[in-house]
């Protein structure tokens, strides 16, 4: 507790399983679309389910709290969605959906139980009426806030979350080439976005950029699904990025060789399961082409409370 | 030192009494005429600094008078040109006759001229206490000088007042010249008699005023005393010295130190913002200043900050002489501090900022700063002696709970061993990086009308919605910043695939408010953006040179400074907002005031002498031959002066002259009639507006007459020029955000081509008791040498620029001494026609200086800054400044344009673009010349255009001088520094910004405009808010004159635009010379505009602008007067 840190080691994740109805939602067919036409198959997204949290527990080394699948709640698995955590507050958000707004609950019990401060978005009336925010549209950067303005999530929402963060910069960008802004950039290590190449990536990454008063190294990806990363600081001071396998992304791993930063992304894509390089090791969970807007993960650096936030991975 | 003092003050007070002895006269009566002895006393005060000013422009102005009284005495004033000395007594006498009307200018200029006087005297003074003093005295006078960046400004401002001034002023100059070659000793001697002065002074003060002086502020008196040598100090004193019996008004100041304490202070009340400064900062013993200002509330509740360079009174205007110490630039990086009371300092700020919500953060974060607050005041958590409760004292947070305060408690626990500047590092490492830190907000719409922030900070240009940031605008990303009425721009830089810069543009609340937050961003840019040590050089010299610049110290510069900081660490107490804090060490408690009592004395243990904050804390001297820029405005300024006094004198001389043959020229009923209207004060007017819609008025007069000059004019002085510039508004007054535009064509026709004739030296004489600014330009040899005094208000920093282009002049050989205006202006210019031969010769040499000077101008009223210099932006820093010029001119001329606002903003480009300007400048001079066209005032209003009509319609036909004019004007700009001198003609710049900057600045311009032109215009066109106004145009014509000159083609000899601003006042000055024949013709058009929140009184505007352009160009007749009147329809409430 000796200063805020933002961007602090990871102790706590927090996933949600695979219902049964999963792919049966007809709402998502932008994100499909978007992570490449890909058949929703239950069986992969477990599959894969297990390969994250395996890796989150046994890699990784964190405390894994899992929330129970709710075949009511076909979507329910992007807990990213519904729930922003920096520091010791947690933010309930409100999904653009109106059928999804359910699966807040849940979360919102193991944020109280993770002591947390909990701060909800709001009433439907009031205040922040009519304001959406999805966790996937929000880019934390241990600097700052980035929310991507997009389908799901409106001003009015990045405004509550600017006034529930009160110490960071929100910066809003519109979203381009994606649906939601985790699908097309992410953090990929300290100080360091990971972004796809396509223009309307580029285009948000420019205001990005405009946007903020810090550096950030950027390594563009050729594949939007290698912009999916999840950047850990494990609680063992190692950190971690998990990436897409490299099958997933093919394309990808020639960038990342060309990369100068190079201490630990130039491995990463190269090696089949994981590669400890330097501080960093690489984790590979991927087996196919997931959805990428699937992990959440937010730090907590105060003692008393660690976690992770991460949801599970799926493919269609 | 005293015995130094005494007999340097013997020294001083002989030379003063001299001169006061004339300008007693004059003041006295003023004094008495004006029913104010504070006023008189005031007077005195200024008189005094600069006794020899006054008594110079007693003379001059007597002189006037006898030539308006008596035209027939034309005898006179060639005298005076002749000798410049003897002109002063003679002129007294005559003066004393016609006192009533020209007592008011008087003290108005005496007004100005005191308050530069005084801060040269200050520097000076300044300079001999730093020598001579203790270190404190020398920290001070380098915080006056050095430390502040403002400082540093005031006091190139004041040496160039010196030399500037001199016309005016000439006994002043003389003396300062002495004291500038004697440098040292000279200096050190009008100090010390400032300082014997200063004793006397308070001792009468003590006596007559107020004994209500408690112990400290005896004490805060002495020090005062012996800081009055130094440059504030000095100034009461100094004035005051001059003449002991009047009484100097002091009025209190309650300063609100950041610990909550109130600071009782006495200054002056005349004082500059400076006093105050240096007794706040000499009061917490604070070295590291430049981080920090004094903020005061306006009559609107708005904060603002107190310019150190300007008179308190003029800022605060009617509010309350109460003032907060604040930081005003927020350190991104608060460990590169060097003294833990700067720090701690800073801490408390930020306290403040977070308990009043200005500095949102979390709880958590809420909850750490809170704990190291205690830490650092309470040290150590104490279990048994700490009970829960004792942290209720404090406050944390705009809404404090209880979990908070455990919260608090919690983490104090955890900082055991900390020590109180360990904590404030701790407070400070954890507060800078919340994303608020150091942003100044401002309301804000965008161009849609939604309700924006504005934040300012160091990074640069922070856009907020509600809590969301929407865009952000780095300083490097940023080419200008200017500001038109309620409307405030940036110009953006091209970004790699954008083949044009844009520009944004938002809507403030009031004028006023952009022009805070012009006035923040400015500032802000120049402290934290400029960093290079030559760089910061020219950015004050920009600084200087633009009206509002910020003109401290930069962040590297404080930084540079801060490494030389030498002493012990100055104890401090530490405390918090009511309540005594138990020191860590024990030390007993102490109520703040206590505190800062003790502080200043600690603080003189504490500092070294010899210990000087800035590289700059040298004398003014030392810095002569330094590196520093200011060095070398200094030398130039020696040069000046002693080039100066003489031409002063025969620039008075010719002044005189010209008010004579203006006298006897002037026949026409109109003017008089005008003249009656006139009686009225303007000012006064103004003042009553309401402050209601914007209105913009133009009033254009044009003059056109023959010259014929025969005898008047001595081979020796060929050009006079003067331009007066009064402030409509008094200081108290507030600004009007009405634009008033009144144009003056002025057009001489000289009779006798062979003779030296002397172009009516023109000086305005302004009613106007606040604000005067006199050009005047003379010649000296056998050419005719212009010479241009500028006077330079305190408030203008335009001004000092212009002294600068001086100073390159002056080695030439000729003398230029402008005037700035104070407050509003009226600025009337007037041309000096010399002999046909000498004209021609002359008119090869470019005269570049004077459209620099309009341009500028034009700059203030909208406000103008090029935050960076060049688009290359590798030397961003160097070019910044020439940039700003230009960008400002350009600026002005960019939303004028979409605004389709009368102002002219071409003359300004003019001035900065030789090639590109060409162009501009046409357009320019078109708006000028159109008012003489009687066709359409209404469309010059609407649009620069009209110009054209103009000159076709003008009365005087001058169908070429567009053309000539923008020839002359290219190869003037080369010249400029050079040429002016030379020219007859030359325009005189009041107020040139552009001149101060060395040639480089031009060819900035010169790239500035080329974009603005082009791209500019079309984005701001595109961006700008519209504005919809109704326009109202009455012209004025007096047939007599007019026709004389139209048939004629003519050869364009000359053309020039001047223009110069003050706060709610741009006028821009076109002087047209053209060869008919045998004659030659001159043809000066005046453009006003004033600019106001509130209704101005136009016939009073327009009665005011015609007399001073009468009275500035006596040999001159009225032709044509157009009035514009432009008043933006209220609608999303101006005001």
């Amino acid at each position: 507790m000796a200063s805020v840190l933002p961007y602090g080691r990871f102790t706590h994740a927090v996933v949600r399983g695979i219902p049964e109805t999963f792919g049966k939602v007809e709402d998502e067919k932008n994100n499909r679309v978007e992570n490449g036409e890909t058949a929703m198959d239950l069986a992969k997204a477990q599959r894969q389910f297990g390969v994250l949290t395996g890796a989150l527990r046994q890699k990784v080394g964190l405390q894994l709290i899992e929330i129970p699948a709710d075949p009511e709640l076909p979507e329910s698995w992007r807990i990213e969605d519904v729930a922003v955590i920096q520091g010791d507050t947690a933010l309930i958000t409100r999904p653009f959906k109106q059928q999804r707004r359910s699966e807040t609950e849940a979360v919102r019990r193991v944020m109280s139980e993770l002591n947390l401060t909990v701060v909800e978005m709001g009433a439907e009336e009031g205040g922040s009426a009519g304001a959406t925010l999805e966790g996937s549209d929000v880019l934390f950067t241990g600097r700052e806030f980035f929310v991507g303005i997009s389908s799901h999530t409106n001003y009015r929402g990045a405004e509550v979350l600017a006034d529930t963060f009160r110490d960071f910069a929100v910066s809003t960008v519109p979203v381009c080439g994606g649906a939601r802004l985790k699908n097309i950039c992410s953090m990929g290590g300290p100080d360091t976005i990971i972004i796809s190449n396509s223009d309307g990536a580029k285009k948000t990454l420019r205001m990005m950029e405009q946007l903020t008063d810090h550096h950030y190294e950027v390594l563009t990806v050729p594949e939007g699904a290698a912009a999916n990363c999840v950047y850990v600081r494990g609680p063992s001071k190692v950190d971690y990025l998990l990436h897409p396998p490299t099958e997933e992304c093919p394309e990808s791993v020639p960038v990342s060789e060309q990369w100068s930063l190079g201490y630990f992304i130039k491995q990463y894509f190269l090696y089949p399961r994981y590669c400890a390089f330097g501080k960093y090791i690489a984790i590979r969970i991927y087996s196919y082409p997931l959805t990428y807007s699937t992990f959440c993960c937010y730090s907590l650096n105060l003692k008393w409370i660690k976690l992770l936030f991460f949801s599970p991975i799926y493919t269609h | 030192m005293t015995t130094e003092v005494g007999s340097e003050t013997e020294v001083r007070k002989e030379p003063e009494k001299a001169e006061e002895q004339p300008a007693a006269p004059e003041s006295e009566p003023a004094a008495t005429n004006q029913t104010d002895e504070a006023k008189a006393a005031e007077q005195s005060a200024n008189d005094h600094p600069a006794p020899a000013t006054d008594s110079a422009e007693a003379p001059a102005e007597a002189k006037e008078k006898q030539e308006e009284a008596q035209p027939a005495d034309n005898a006179t004033p060639q005298e005076g040109e002749d000798t410049p000395a003897s002109p002063p007594a003679s002129e007294k006498k005559g003066i004393s006759r016609f006192l009533p009307p020209w007592l008011k200018k008087q003290k108005s200029q005496s007004q100005v001229g005191p308050k530069e006087s005084q801060a040269a005297a200050k520097e000076e003074a300044g300079v001999a206490s730093v020598k001579e003093e203790d270190g404190e005295k020398g920290e001070q006078a380098e915080a006056e000088q050095t430390s502040s960046p403002t400082a540093a400004q005031p006091q190139v401002e004041e040496e160039k007042i010196n030399g500037e001034p001199k016309p005016e002023q000439k006994e002043e100059v003389k003396l300062e010249e002495k004291e500038e070659e004697n440098h040292s000793t000279g200096s050190a001697d009008t100090q010390p008699a400032k300082e014997e002065k200063a004793a006397e002074e308070s001792q009468e003060k003590s006596a007559a005023e107020e004994e209500n002086k408690e112990a400290e502020e005896g004490g805060e008196e002495k020090k005062d005393e012996e800081e009055s040598p130094k440059p504030e100090g000095g100034h009461s004193f100094i004035k005051s010295p001059l003449k002991l019996t009047k009484k100097v008004k002091m009025v209190m100041c309650h300063v609100t130190m950041l610990d909550g304490s109130q600071f009782p202070c006495e200054v002056e009340k005349r004082a500059k913002g400076q006093y105050l400064f240096f007794k706040v900062y000499e009061a917490l013993n604070l070295l590291e200043k430049d981080y920090f200002g004094l903020s005061y509330k306006d009559n609107a509740d708005q904060t603002c900050w107190l310019d150190p360079t300007k008179e308190i009174k003029r800022q605060i205007r009617n509010a309350t002489w109460q003032f907060a110490f604040n930081v005003k630039f927020y350190p991104p990086d608060p460990s590169q501090l060097t003294e833990d009371i700067t720090r701690y300092l800073l801490c408390l700020q930020l306290r403040q900022d977070i308990v009043s919500g200005r500095l949102p953060c979390s709880f958590v974060t809420h909850s750490l700063l809170g704990s190291y607050a205690l830490q650092a005041e309470l040290g150590d958590h104490d279990s048994g002696e700490h009970r829960l409760d004792y942290i209720s004292d404090f406050q944390f947070a705009p809404s404090q709970t209880k979990e908070m305060e455990e919260k608090v408690v919690e983490l104090h626990k955890t900082h055991r061993g900390m020590t109180p500047a360990q904590a404030d590092a701790q407070f400070l490492e954890n507060a800078k990086k919340l994303s608020m830190y150091g942003v100044d907000l401002h309301h804000a719409k965008d161009s849609e009308g939604v309700d924006i922030m504005l934040g300012v900070c160091a990074n640069g240009l922070l856009i907020y919605k509600d809590r969301l940031r929407i865009n952000r605008f780095a300083w490097p990303k940023i080419l200008k910043i200017s500001y038109k009425r309620s409307n405030f721009y940036i110009k953006i830089r091209p970004g790699e695939t954008e083949q044009f810069e844009s520009s944004v543009g938002f809507k403030l609340p009031n004028h006023r408010a952009a022009k805070r937050v012009w006035k923040v961003c400015v500032e802000n840019h120049t402290f934290f953006r400029l960093m290079t040590p030559e760089a910061p050089i020219k950015a004050k010299f920009l600084t200087l040179g633009s009206k509002f610049r910020y003109s401290g110290r930069t962040q590297a510069q404080t930084r540079q400074a801060s490494t030389l900081i030498d002493r012990p660490a100055p104890y401090f107490e530490r405390t918090s907002s009511k309540r005594i804090s138990r020191s860590l060490d024990g030390a007993p408690m102490i109520n703040v005031t206590e505190a800062q009592e003790s502080a200043p004395t600690s603080g003189e243990n504490g500092r070294e002498p010899g210990l000087e904050l800035s590289s700059d804390s040298k004398s003014g001297r030392l810095r002569v031959q330094g590196e520093n820029i200011y060095v070398r405005h200094s030398n130039l300024m020696l040069e000046d002066l002693d080039k100066t006094q003489e031409d002063v004198l025969k620039h008075q001389a010719s002044i005189s002259e010209l008010k004579r043959s203006f006298m006897e020229a002037t026949p026409e009923p109109r003017p008089s009639q005008w003249e009656k209207r006139l009686t009225a004060s303007p000012a006064t007017s103004l003042r009553l507006q309401a402050q209601g819609s914007l209105e913009e008025e133009m009033t254009s007069i044009l003059f056109s007459k023959f010259a014929c000059e025969s005898g008047l004019v001595d081979p020796g002085c060929t050009t006079t020029r003067r331009a007066a510039e009064g402030a409509v508004v008094t200081a108290s007054g507030p600004l009007a955000s009405a634009l008033l535009t009144t144009e003056v064509l002025l057009s001489t026709d000289e009779s006798k081509p062979t003779k030296h004739q002397r172009c009516p030296p023109s000086r305005t004489q302004e009613p106007l008791p606040d604000l005067t600014v006199d050009t005047v330009a003379k010649s000296a040899d056998d050419k005719q040498k212009s010479g241009e005094a500028a006077w330079q208000a305190a408030e203008v920093e335009i001004e000092e620029t212009v002294v600068v282009e001086e100073i390159r002049v002056a080695p030439k050989g000729s003398v230029t001494i402008t005037t700035p205006e104070v407050i509003t202006h009226v600025a009337v210019e007037s041309e000096v026609e010399k002999p046909k031969d000498k004209v021609m010769e002359e008119q090869k040499r470019p005269v570049s200086v004077s459209s620099d000077s309009e341009e500028e101008e034009e700059e203030e009223e909208a406000g103008e800054y090029h935050p960076q210099v060049t688009v290359s932006a590798s030397v961003d820093q160097i070019k910044e400044e020439p940039e700003e010029e230009g960008e400002e001119e350009e600026e002005q001329q960019v939303n004028e344009e979409p605004v389709a606002e009368p102002l002219p903003e071409p003359v300004v480009e003019v001035k900065a673009q030789p090639v590109p300007a060409v162009v501009e400048e046409n357009s320019a001079t078109e708006p000028q010349l159109a008012p003489v066209a009687e066709e359409s005032p209404e469309d010059i209003l609407v649009t620069p255009d009209e110009a054209p009509n103009g000159h076709a319609e003008s009365p005087e036909g001058h169908p070429g001088p567009v053309a000539l004019e923008e020839e002359e004007e290219e190869e003037e700009e080369e010249p400029r520094v050079n040429g002016d001198a030379s020219h007859s003609e030359t325009e005189r710049l009041p107020q040139v910004i552009c001149c101060s900057e060395p040639p480089v600045v031009k060819t900035e311009m010169v790239t500035i405009s080329d974009t603005f032109a082009a791209q500019k215009t079309e984005i701001a066109t595109k961006e700008v808010p519209i504005v919809h106004t109704e326009t109202k145009t009455i012209t004025y014509e007096a047939a007599q004159l007019d026709g004389s000159g139209d048939g004629e083609p003519g050869v364009l000899m000359t053309a020039q635009t001047i223009t110069s601003e003050s706060l709610c006042t741009t006028t821009t000055t076109h002087i047209t010379k053209t060869l008919k024949g045998g004659l030659s013709e001159t043809r000066i058009e005046k453009r006003i505009v004033i600019t106001g929140d509130s209704d101005i009184d136009h016939d009073q505007a327009l009665a005011q602008a015609i007399k001073e352009a009468k009275e500035q160009h006596p040999d001159m007749s009225v032709t044509r007067v157009v009035v514009h009147k432009e008043t933006e329809l209220a609608e999303e409430g101006e005001d």
